[in-house]
């Protein structure tokens, strides 16, 4: 289409040119200036982990800040749910393991001698890949980690459930049906059934591996929206095979290979020009 | 194993160079028209926009498909989303030469002595064969010298301006001529800063990269 001759530019004959100009491109920016500030909630130091014989972490080093969602990619066998693991010993439960470095969440870390494991997974809850509700209602569920900490008070539990499934998006879902068993939800509803089971017992850390694997797209998006809410007041880390998942949900995100940790980088950077050829070569899917 | 995807990209260069070259062919008829008042080339380059036009149609749908259908990210999404920017200021390469031949029949007998107008044309037309080729070959380079050479044609264009102020005070017969004189400057210059946009985003799929506006600071996540 031919247009008028508008001029889009300045004239170069006109030397008045862009002086006046102020603006500021970071004033702009896409991410929430406040996760390049946020102090470190959680920091990963030079961790080695063995299967056995067979070395399956390299020298991991991590910082995750506080109230930030950092997510860890990489194909299958990288590491990443293993790392997850190690965030709040879980992997301590497996047979000949091995691990090295430390791990430290709010300044102490978690391998020292003498730790308090039960108490380390209030701190840190998780939520797996596939929902697993208990058999039991709906309340119960959520009220189970309480309880187990000796908590009898209804009032306490009553609050802490109702809370927790506020903070899960499940509430005006569930208000209704309380003492209906938990397996009798979908999908969708038993996995933020789980989030809220996890956050009943106000942890510092959420950890979720593949949470949205085995959900439709609807859930998963639910499930997203949720993670967004829940960084105002939690750290999360979120193991994903998803692209596009950890581009929507994340503010940093980690690239695992072979067992190393391979870049770490703001989500927008990464996904837009990461440092690492091998990253590139993953997340445009040239290979894994 | 080339994917279907790569392929998809390809087609996406190969139809964005296709573009660029018929507006190359009527930079060069813009060119010879205005030197031989040739009203016939004039007249083919009104003809060409109108392909330049269609493949820019057909460029920004297959653009918006890629970003729909294949999510793409890091070097592919820097390839899509510039390639989105470069499609219209082609397009607009082909508005200005329009612009210029419809100039044709009001600027001779020539009024200007010496070839700085020939010049002006020149340059920007090395500018223009230099942004496709950075993007073409991906040469990171030619694209920052693309950049750097528009000084050099605004510098031209400045001295042109002048020089038929001059004509014009000394002479108001030649006002008419001079005045659309102007226009034809303009528009080569406008097209000198249509190939320093496309080598400014040729740097960014190359580097991601972005040099435009270099007076105002950057954001940590470009740094």
């Amino acid at each position: 289409m031919e247009r008028p001759e508008a001029l889009a530019k300045p004239d170069p004959v006109d030397s008045a040119g862009y002086a006046g100009a102020s603006a500021k491109l970071s004033d702009l920016p896409l991410t929430d200036a406040s996760v390049l500030t946020s102090p470190t909630m959680l920091t990963v130091e030079n961790l080695n982990l063995f299967y056995g014989k067979k070395q399956a972490l390299f020298n991991i080093d991590l910082k995750v800040a506080k109230n930030t969602v950092m997510a860890f990619i990489g194909p299958s066998g990288c590491g990443k749910s293993t790392l997850l693991r190690c965030l709040n010993r879980m992997n301590d439960l497996i047979d000949d393991v091995t691990i090295e470095g430390s791990v430290r969440i709010g300044g102490s870390n978690i391998y020292e001698p003498g730790v308090d494991v039960i108490s380390l997974r209030k701190r840190t809850g998780m939520v797996f890949q596939k929902s697993n509700p208990f058999p039991k209602s709906i309340y119960e569920n959520v009220a189970y980690g309480l309880r187990i900490q000796g908590v009898r008070d209804h009032q306490i539990l009553d609050e802490a459930v109702e809370t927790s499934l506020h903070s899960a998006g499940l509430w005006d879902e569930v208000k209704d049906r309380l003492k209906e068993s938990a397996l009798g939800m979908s999908g969708g509803q038993q996995q933020r059934l789980c989030i809220a089971r996890a956050l009943a017992v106000n942890p510092e850390v959420l950890l979720m591996d593949e949470p949205c694997s085995a959900l439709d797209p609807i859930a998963t998006s639910r499930i997203e929206e949720l993670i967004f809410e829940l960084k105002k007041k939690f750290t999360i880390v979120i193991v994903t095979h998803n692209m596009q998942q950890a581009a929507r949900a994340s503010d940093f995100t980690a690239f695992f290979w072979l067992g190393k940790l391979v870049e770490v980088e703001l989500t927008e950077k990464m996904f837009t020009n990461p440092r690492e050829r091998t990253t590139e070569d993953y997340i445009t899917g040239r290979f894994g | 194993m080339v994917r279907h995807f790569d392929s998809e990209l390809q087609d996406l260069r190969d139809g964005l160079m296709a573009m660029a070259g018929q507006v190359e062919e009527m930079i060069d008829l813009s060119r010879e028209a205005v030197s031989e008042g040739s009203s016939a080339k004039a007249d083919r380059v009104k003809e060409l926009d109108r392909k330049v036009d269609e493949q820019e149609l057909k460029l920004d749908q297959a653009c918006v498909d890629l970003l729909a259908l294949r999510s793409p990210i890091a070097t592919d999404l820097r390839l899509i989303a510039s390639s989105l920017k470069i499609i219209p200021e082609i397009e607009r390469i082909g508005d200005h030469c329009c612009n210029i031949a419809r100039r044709v029949p009001f600027i001779h007998p020539p009024i200007l002595a010496g070839d700085a107008l020939e010049r002006l044309a020149g340059e920007t037309r090395t500018m223009v064969r230099r942004a496709v080729d950075a993007f073409v070959n991906g040469n990171a380079e030619l694209a920052r010298q693309v950049i750097a050479e528009d000084d050099t044609v605004d510098a031209i264009y400045v001295q042109i301006y002048k020089d038929l102020l001059r004509l014009m005070l000394a002479d108001p017969l030649c006002i008419e001529r001079a005045s659309h004189l102007i226009i034809v400057i303009k528009n080569w210059e406008r097209i000198a800063d249509q190939a320093t946009n496309i080598a400014e985003e040729v740097l960014f799929i190359l580097e991601g990269v972005n040099v435009k506006h270099p007076y105002l600071p950057r954001s940590q996540s470009e740094a």
